[in-house]
């Protein structure tokens, strides 16, 4: 068989050249934040949901049940909306920026991690937080111990969030103007080529996408089945 | 209510004052006072519902009541002090409820909260599950565990901690009949060896009796008796506690002479006679627990006597050869003749419910009821001795 490099399309050539490993990067780095701020702010959230008791809480939760299946690129659209130079948070200008990508995939993201947090404790016998308390735990310790025991559904909030993130284009598309060198990923890279008719570029990238989530899944989910512990 | 309430003495380790308890618009529980000393172990019976979990959450500082104060060692328990208080107790609930580590781990936890190190921790609590049978159960993972082992764990785990005060709820409620003997056992022995007060909440009068020091009645969220386990079997002060601790045989009468000692109570057609300084004229319900009834059958049919559940009574001049027409030989004061309606299995006794007009329960032996032929329908003649009814004056 000929060279297949030499075969590839000059689109695939340049890919492969160098922009591929900054798109690369920049993808890990707006869904890696992402996924990060999300569970920073949605974790603690989740937690409370789950174990606080109030007269709204059914609501609260609808909402955020409603909250994980909201559209990639109409949370775009509303993020663009406020983040244009015309729009109330113009003045910031993060339009077209890595940031604002960010900030459009943790509105994204958070709420799977609040909902699947909410699950993962809810699923708890809810006597042990009592038991916990019982033995002399502080509320902060009775809290670490249910993340311990509630790990596995933990961590498999954390890898949906991820996922939700990193294979979204809507939102990247709409906040970030998939502008080369700045805010071009993976997958608004994948719509271009497309457009473009490179096809051959367009499943390279299609590929790289896939490993980069296997790899960051397998390593999640290493975490998740390592035995009962001490 | 009674306890022993002295001036001079030191005031109690642990005491709830005007306690109220309410969900939504239910009362929960209305308790006046519960007091727990030190080296003693109180046990709150009463069925399910009654509140009793509830009131040792209360006790744990877990849940916050409408009303009433919680003193510890005579102070009150302050908001902000609740984590102080609940590192100097130790709360077993009825599931074992281990953490998905190993024993040891689960053992060690509570000890962990308290920020002993680690290799200290982990020390104490072997020696702990030793005391309870199960150090060879250190590195299995506790979801693998038996629920006996995992309730040794369990209470490994509060004992460790060296609390000023144990909590138990029904910790044996999850346990077969068999484990359940043999935890009570040792869980007996591990408290009069630590001396450490304990509040062991059950739906069981057998385990209450067994383990307790005192003894206390929760219906429907009031303490409606309290004191030794004995005293409470043999006198229960109101008609709803009569039932709850076994007391079968309730029979509404009225006192119709009184003197030396000695109360005649009109109960249906009989007159019978109870150890009582009750005047004449009252309402009373005549009580009497099963074991205290012996059951003979009628003279009439022939048979001998049924060495009832009595321990220790000696055997009448029975046998199968008795002649018919000879009446019960029986120091008891009191006769009451009448058909069996109930015979019922009891585990390794029979309990029969006996129609004299008013119905009487007892429980005897398989081998007395066979001895006897006793079957359903069958005349018999019910004794039991004055000393052995309990009259609870009723209002007039």
């Amino acid at each position: 068989m000929d060279d297949p490099v030499a075969e590839a399309t000059p689109a695939l050539q340049a890919l492969l050249g160098g922009d591929l490993l900054e798109v690369t990067l920049l993808t890990l780095f707006v869904s890696g934040s992402a996924t990060v701020i999300s569970l920073v702010i949605g974790l603690p959230i989740g937690t409370w949901l789950a174990l606080a008791r109030f007269r709204s809480r059914g609501f609260a939760l609808s909402v955020v049940n409603t909250g994980m299946a909201l559209p990639p690129v109409v949370v775009g659209l509303f993020v663009a909306f406020t983040l244009w130079r015309s729009g109330p948070l113009g003045s910031l200008n993060l339009i077209y920026t890595p940031t604002a990508m960010i900030i459009a995939e943790v509105i994204i993201a958070a709420p799977i991690v609040i909902g699947l947090t909410v699950a993962a404790l809810g699923q708890l016998d809810p006597r042990l937080r009592l038991q916990l308390l019982g033995l002399g735990a502080s509320r902060l310790q009775m809290v670490w111990w249910l993340w311990r025991e509630a790990r596995l559904p933990l961590l498999a909030a954390l890898m949906a969030a991820f996922g939700s993130v990193i294979s979204e284009v809507g939102a990247a598309m709409m906040v970030g103007g998939n502008i080369r060198h700045q805010t071009r990923v993976l997958t608004t890279s994948i719509v271009l080529e497309t457009g473009k008719g490179e096809f051959a570029a367009a499943v390279g990238l299609g590929i790289v996408l896939l490993a980069l989530a296997f790899l960051v899944n397998a390593v999640l989910t290493q975490a998740q089945q390592r035995g009962p512990g001490r | 209510m009674t306890h022993e309430a002295d001036a001079g003495v030191a005031a109690p380790l642990v005491e709830l004052r005007d306690l109220v308890v309410r969900r939504g618009a239910r009362t929960v529980l209305d308790v006046d006072r519960l007091a727990i000393d030190r080296g003693e172990t109180l046990a709150v019976v009463g069925p399910n519902g009654a509140g009793k979990s509830t009131l040792l959450l209360v006790l744990a500082r877990l849940i916050d009541p409408e009303g009433g104060t919680l003193l510890f060692r005579g102070s009150p328990v302050e908001r902000g002090a609740e984590l102080a208080f609940r590192r100097r107790i130790g709360l077993v609930l009825a599931d074992p409820l281990l953490l998905g580590a190993s024993v040891l781990t689960n053992v060690a936890s509570g000890l962990r909260f308290r920020g002993v190190p680690d290799a200290e921790a982990r020390t104490r609590a072997q020696t702990w599950m030793e005391r309870l049978g199960i150090a060879h159960l250190r590195d299995r993972p506790a979801r693998q565990v038996s629920s006996g082992e995992g309730q040794r764990a369990a209470l490994a785990r509060a004992f460790v901690l060296e609390p000023d005060l144990l909590l138990l709820d029904e910790p044996f409620a999850s346990v077969d009949p068999a484990t359940r003997t043999k935890l009570l056992d040792d869980l007996d022995d591990l408290l009069r060896a630590t001396r450490v007060a304990c509040v062991m909440v059950t739906h069981d009068l057998d385990e209450a009796v067994r383990v307790g020091d005192r003894l206390a009645v929760l219906l429907d969220g009031r303490v409606r008796q309290e004191g030794a386990p004995e005293a409470v079997l043999a006198a229960p002060v109101d008609a709803e506690v009569a039932a709850f601790v076994g007391t079968e045989t309730r029979l509404p009468g009225r006192v119709v002479a009184s003197g030396d000692g000695l109360a005649t109570v009109e109960v249906g057609d009989h007159l019978i006679q109870a150890v009582s300084s009750l005047e004449r004229g009252g309402r009373v319900l005549a009580c009497l627990r099963p074991e205290d009834v012996t059951i003979w059958a009628d003279p009439g049919a022939g048979g001998g006597p049924a060495p009832g559940g009595e321990a220790g009574r000696p055997p009448g001049p029975a046998g199968p050869g008795r002649d018919a027409g000879t009446a019960p030989v029986s120091s008891a004061r009191n006769h009451l003749p009448g058909r069996i309606t109930r015979l019922v299995s009891d585990g390794p006794l029979l309990r029969v419910t006996v129609d004299c007009g008013v119905p009487v329960v007892a429980t005897i032996t398989r081998v007395s009821a066979t001895d006897m032929h006793l079957a359903e329908g069958g005349a018999v003649i019910a004794t039991f001795k004055a000393s052995a009814v309990h009259l609870i004056h009723l209002a007039t």
